[in-house]
């Protein structure tokens, strides 16, 4: 079972990346890096039912800082929403070169 | 390595697998932020039944805890709150060229993902056959996960406090609204 929950999970995370090339809402590209990060506990749950229980860690920690990112992302984008009236990404380029 | 599995085992990896692969490709297709949102939460609770079919139980249930219950209702209270609830035109994907660019992009990255994960692993890093449910049974789910975290990685436990504690001072200091007088 472990090379289909590493296929499983790249799957995932390809899917992820994609979202996040193609949208153009900020909040949905936020919820693209979320599933990217959850392909990634996947490896490391997959990993630590062969090779040892550490990986059920990493994964608590990952789920902390996807917490984190989540709460100061959304008010990143709350504070955004105030200034310009819109999440999309075609609108919000003052750092394009 | 080679472990046989029931049927029944399989039948569900496969089954969760394929649900959550065709929920995430769903949710990236989706217009309507909502439905994506929901379609999201559809392959958090597939990847939750897969963690228990991996023998992290403890881990299953903070995925539907954390991720289903308190990450994604925090996206749906913005959603709400900003009203983009709608398919309007701020939720519409690129244009075509950029869609194909990304296919060839994901398409590309996959192949290497897969490639990499039929690697070999060093020995030094292998344990034996059913070291995992061994450690499951001799301390439980919660102990398998709380011994080392509590141990060996206890700093990196004590130091996410003060991540989360940075994380909240910056939200509410990001969503304060700025009054006249702020500066």
């Amino acid at each position: 079972m472990l090379a289909e929950s590493l296929a499983l999970s790249a799957v995932l995370f390809t899917i992820g990346v994609v979202g996040v090339l193609t949208r153009r809402n900020a909040i949905i590209i936020f919820m693209c890096v979320e599933l990217m990060l959850n392909a990634v506990n996947l490896t490391f749950v997959a990993f630590s039912r062969f090779y040892g229980a550490e990986g059920q860690v990493f994964v608590v920690f990952v789920m902390t800082v996807a917490a984190a990112e989540a709460a100061v992302g959304l008010a990143i984008i709350i504070a955004i929403f105030r200034h310009r009236q819109t999440v999309s990404l075609q609108n919000i380029n003052l750092l394009k070169g | 390595m080679q472990q046989h599995y029931p049927l029944f085992y399989t039948f569900h990896f496969y089954f969760f697998g394929v649900v959550a692969i065709a929920s995430a490709l769903a949710f990236v297709t989706r217009k309507s932020p909502v439905a994506a949102a929901l379609w999201l939460v559809n392959t958090m609770f597939s990847l939750s039944a897969i963690f228990v079919l991996l023998d992290a139980q403890f881990i299953g249930v903070m995925q539907v805890l954390v991720y289903a219950g308190a990450i994604m209702v925090v996206f749906l209270f913005v959603i709400m709150l900003l009203n983009l609830g709608h398919p309007s035109e701020i939720a519409d994907t690129r244009g075509k060229w950029p869609v194909f660019a990304a296919s060839l992009i994901g398409i590309a990255m996959l192949s290497m993902i897969m490639s990499i994960s039929r690697g070999r692993i060093a020995a030094d890093f292998q344990v034996p056959v059913g070291f995992a449910a061994q450690q499951m049974e001799k301390y439980g789910a919660v102990g398998t996960v709380a011994r080392p975290l509590f141990n060996e990685y206890l700093l990196a436990f004590e130091l996410t406090s003060i991540l989360l504690l940075v994380a909240i001072a910056g939200a509410v200091v990001l969503g304060r609204r700025k009054t006249a007088d702020a500066r």
